[in-house]
């Protein structure tokens, strides 16, 4: 699961490079042409395909207007807390797990299984348990996260070379050490990846809570559009919500060295 | 080593782990008992034990059951023949792939299922709805992993083929195509787990359909113990449909 969704730079040879940007060039060309087509074809009922220039009024609009970052902050927020909460929990039994082959047999298994669950149904016991207000959306935001980065941890320590250890060991370095010199360098690639993986989920988890029940956040701008049928609006939400995410993970690649490992 | 210590060390881990999450629901049960959880909020776990028997036989749940699994089963359907076509042509036309791929990655790490408010003006609120939604989620892995599995086919394979001249076509049926099957239904195995976990978020979230509207509707009812009961059965049907399918690509692995 941890290839999925992961920006790979694709090999560009030169003569191709030219070729693949006239390509994409002409797809996004051809994509917002045959919309703007529907559109005014009034094919489909009004609105529900809007004009390209109306989106475009819409977003300009979104990003303007002071409310929009308040939310934004506010959802930022709750996804921050939700994956430092779900993180360092995940992290810690990810490192209890991947340190004990008894313990991974033991519990391994309810992680892993629990993991692909859809995490949504749990949010009425998080409102019951946290209030309606942000408590229940950084609930969501945790418990989501802490499922991939538990066991990215786990598989990271287990994955380690026994002579990086073995070196650690007969260099006499103390736990300290042998967390900060050898587990944690040793292990950066499947805790990034697991910090990737529960920064989407916890992003997913957050957003659709504050789409349920919510009176601020980008959860609540998304389902306001729609409740008030403003669907340039929604469209506009929409592209800068994927932007936003998307540019997220990118950047968790980017910083973590993802791709310059997977290269090696 | 004795045969019974060998059963010993096979079967101590698992006892011990099940024996833990019996203990947290007998110290829940405990603390909730003398009052130091509140009653209201969390519910006896010997209630919603006996909630569970009552939600499955008041509640329909066989009717909510097929309703989520048939939403499931159409999306599965969909991004399997769109998903593995996309990945074909992806792979046949390196110019396109060389476009495109970076962008079906992209839309894997979107959170596409926040364009479910959009599905509902688009397609009511309907199964359509549900089912188009999954189906979108479900679609990169599917492509992705198509991709991944053609263009790793082993260099002799290739080579056997050509030294036997065959067709593109034949290369393709005979050659590509099953060398890559396994690594296509990893892509078809995430899918599907992707869809059933938006099948069950859409209809919860637009309280419409199965499994996860009854947790909506429940909990719309006050319903604490049914609520419970119900994410549990939710998260067994989950678990067993996880299991099933790494069993089936387990079973396709030994056999390629």
């Amino acid at each position: 699961m941890a290839e999925i969704g992961r920006l790979a730079r694709a090999p560009q040879a030169w003569p191709w490079r030219t070729s693949v940007t006239l390509l994409r060039a002409a797809i996004v060309l051809a994509a917002l042409l045959s919309w703007q087509m529907l559109a005014v074809s009034g094919l489909l009922y009004r609105d529900v395909v809007p004009p390209l220039p109306e989106v475009g009024v819409a977003l300009v609009t979104l990003l303007s207007k002071r409310d929009f970052y308040w939310n934004l902050w506010f959802t930022i927020d709750e996804i921050a807390i939700g994956l430092v909460l779900g993180g360092v929990a995940g992290l810690v039994a990810g490192l209890v797990i991947g340190s004990s082959q008894f313990i991974a047999k033991a519990f391994e298994p309810y992680l892993y299984y629990l993991g692909p669950t859809p995490k949504i149904i749990f949010f009425p016991v998080m409102i019951m348990w946290f209030g309606a207000g942000a408590g229940s959306k950084i609930a969501m935001g945790a418990a989501s996260c802490f499922f991939p980065i538990a066991l990215s941890v786990a598989a990271g320590m287990r994955q380690i070379d026994v002579v990086l250890i073995k070196v650690g060991l007969s260099f006499r370095a103390n736990p300290w050490q042998m967390a900060t010199k050898i587990y944690l360098p040793a292990m950066r690639q499947p805790v990034i990846n697991g910090l990737r993986l529960g920064l989407g989920v916890a992003l997913i988890g957050t957003l659709l809570a504050e789409t349920k029940i919510s009176n601020r956040g980008l959860g609540f701008v998304v389902i306001d559009a729609y409740n008030a049928f403003n669907m340039p609006r929604l469209y506009a939400i929409l592209i800068v919500l994927f932007v936003l995410a998307i540019g997220a993970n990118a950047l968790i690649t980017r910083l973590g060295g993802l791709d310059e490992i997977k290269q090696k | 080593m004795s045969a019974a210590a060998v059963t010993a060390r096979r079967w101590a881990p698992p006892l011990v782990g099940f024996g833990s999450v019996l203990v947290i629901l007998a110290v829940v049960e405990v603390l909730i008992r003398i009052g130091a959880i509140n009653h209201y909020i969390v519910p006896l776990p010997s209630e919603v034990a006996t909630s569970l028997v009552r939600v499955i036989f008041e509640e329909d749940i066989l009717h909510r059951f097929l309703i989520t699994a048939w939403e499931c089963l159409a999306a599965g359907a969909l991004l399997t023949v769109f998903g593995v076509a996309a990945g074909i042509a992806f792979h046949q036309a390196r110019l396109l792939r060389l476009a495109c791929e970076n962008w079906v990655a992209a839309m894997a790490s979107a959170p596409l299922v926040l364009a479910y408010p959009l599905f509902l003006v688009l397609f009511g609120r309907s199964a359509l709805t549900i089912i188009m939604m999954s189906f979108l989620v479900g679609l990169p892995p599917v492509i992705l992993k198509t991709i991944e599995g053609l263009s790793a086919t082993r260099r002799v394979l290739i080579n056997v083929g050509r030294s036997f001249k065959l067709t593109p076509a034949q290369q393709f049926w005979k050659i590509l195509f099953p060398s890559a099957l396994p690594t296509i239904f990893v892509g078809i195995r995430l899918g599907l787990m992707f869809a059933l976990i938006n099948v069950v978020a859409v209809e919860f979230l637009i309280n419409f359909g199965g499994l996860g509207q009854l947790i909506n509707d429940l909990a719309e009812r006050y319903d604490l113990p049914g609520v419970y009961a119900a994410i549990c059965f939710v998260v067994l049907i989950s678990v067993v449909f996880f299991v099933l399918t790494e069993r089936t690509e387990r079973w396709l692995r030994s056999a390629a």
